[in-house]
């Protein structure tokens, strides 16, 4: 896993990280200019000989909507059969009535704010997203709807995939170290359901500190050890045994 | 005023650099944290402030295009920025302005990534002394940059002047205000574009090909000082321990 980052590279718009044929895992954020490669972004640039394919993984941006991406959005504005969500994209999405309640609903006997008023917050897929028309995101699925509780933590989008980890390892390791229930949003909310106040308090700083070094190898390792040392300074295990 | 010596007799200019040398070039990416990217970018005395907000949706549908994003860019001077208090308002010449700047960069902003969505850029003199368009430009594409915009290249600005026939890299204020020629141009230095290229009074055809050469010779070094600064801000994140 070392070696795999250690191949990364900082780059910044306009420098050319790579020459030859390789294919473009990432193409909004790489243009190919003379047989050269590009990055478009701040970000960190992946090169596989072995593959032959280059990525750019950006550091900054906003979150660009993909289907079956798991969302949190607030509810910003309703229509007559449909709450617009904001869900950190460029474009809200729009959630249908028939979809949340699953049944049509008519609007002159209903008024939507009923189910879900300005302000409320939903946990959501995204149904479809394509150039011509906003998201539409949908509540069918197991877990999905209304949020009645939990915190929300907000990341930049860019650094979700961090807060995963490969293969889920290092969601794994912030359920596991915490105890707390982690929902990790593509749109960079994050929705944690805690036992007790500290443990909420220990996972909000690591979170942000995965967020904040997210570009440095060795995290995994990094923040575990934070994790653990944070709970032994609030007292929550003893000095040198881990609660596992 | 009085015209002062703008030429020393030991051949440098009056603030005491050499014909090609820059002014102190300093450059801070994520000035700001609200808004989407920000940068301040200073040439010497000049101060300029830019911030990015966007892409995002906005309220004036019919302005919007479907098969990409637009870029709207406000080039503002604060009313301390200048000698004499200048008039909070918009000026015709920081309308042009604004409209010179979007379209320096309009040329390297991906804009097609994001259809229907506006790009906001809002550009603030904060200190003016001379070549604030150019300082401008860089704290745009700056600002671009760290809000995650897709770009082809940086785009940087610095201006070349003509002082006593002298050709002047990065004319301040002074030389600006009693030189012969102002030529601010703008670069894109990897795409090899000139995105900006505007002039002010009069060279001859070898004085207008020494002026660009030497423009592109400032142009290098700022380019090099903002990707410098681009990168800085993660370079200088540091494990906490």
């Amino acid at each position: 896993m070392e070696s795999q980052e250690a191949r990364r590279v900082l780059v910044v718009p306009g420098e050319a990280f790579a020459e030859g044929d390789y294919k473009v895992l990432t193409p909004s954020y790489v243009v190919k200019v003379n047989k050269k490669y590009v990055a478009a972004v701040v970000g960190l640039a992946q090169i596989n000989n072995e593959t032959k394919e280059i990525a750019v993984i950006p550091l900054e941006g906003c979150y660009v909507p993909q289907p079956e991406d798991l969302v949190v959005g607030y509810v910003v504005d309703l229509g007559l059969t449909s709450w617009e969500l904001d869900i950190r994209a460029p474009f809200t999405a729009t959630l249908y009535a028939v979809d949340f309640l699953g049944r049509p609903v008519n609007p002159a006997k209903e008024d939507l704010s009923r189910y879900l008023a300005v302000g409320d917050t939903v946990l959501a897929k995204v149904e479809v997203f394509d150039r011509n028309r906003g998201p539409v995101v949908t509540t069918k699925g197991k877990g999905l709807g209304k949020v009645t509780r939990g915190t929300i933590v907000e990341i930049s989008p860019v650094k979700v995939a961090r807060v995963i980890g490969r293969k889920g390892s290092m969601h794994q390791l912030l359920e596991g170290e915490t105890g707390c229930e982690v929902l990790v949003a593509r749109n960079g909310r994050i929705l944690i359901n805690c036992p007790n106040k500290e443990l909420e308090d220990v996972l909000v700083m690591a979170i942000l500190k995965i967020e904040r070094e997210a570009h440095i190898p060795g995290l995994t390792d990094r923040v575990k050890e934070f994790i653990i040392r944070e709970k032994v300074k609030r007292g929550l295990i003893g000095g040198e045994a881990k609660a596992d | 005023m009085e015209r002062p010596r703008l030429i020393r007799e030991d051949g440098l200019r009056h603030d005491g650099r050499k014909y090609d040398e820059l002014r102190p070039v300093r450059i801070t990416v994520g000035a700001l944290n609200k808004a989407s990217g920000s940068a301040l970018v200073e040439y010497g005395g000049t101060k300029v402030l830019a911030a990015v907000y966007g892409p995002r949706e906005i309220p004036q549908k019919h302005l919007l295009l479907p098969d990409r994003a637009i870029i709207r860019c406000r080039y503002h001077m604060l009313s301390f920025s200048t000698h004499e208090r200048k008039s909070p308002a918009l000026t015709r010449r920081e309308v042009e302005l604004s409209k010179v700047i979007r379209e320096a960069l309009e040329p390297v902003v991906m804009s097609e990534t994001f259809p229907r969505t506006a790009i906001d850029i809002f550009i603030e003199v904060i200190n003016a002394d001379g070549g604030t368009r150019t300082a401008a430009v860089t704290a745009a594409s700056l600002a671009l940059a760290d809000a995650g915009v897709p770009m082809r290249d940086l785009v940087v600005g610095v201006a070349v002047g003509k002082i006593d026939g002298v050709l002047l890299l990065d004319v301040d204020e002074l030389e600006d205000m009693f030189g012969e020629a102002d030529m601010p141009v703008a670069v894109a230095p990897s795409l090899g574009l000139i995105t900006l290229l505007q002039l002010n009074g009069v060279l001859t055809r070898e004085e207008f090909d020494a002026a660009l050469k030497l423009a592109l010779k400032g142009a290098a070094q700022i380019y090099e000082k903002s990707r410098e600064a681009l990168r800085d801000k993660y370079m200088k994140v540091r494990v906490e321990e």
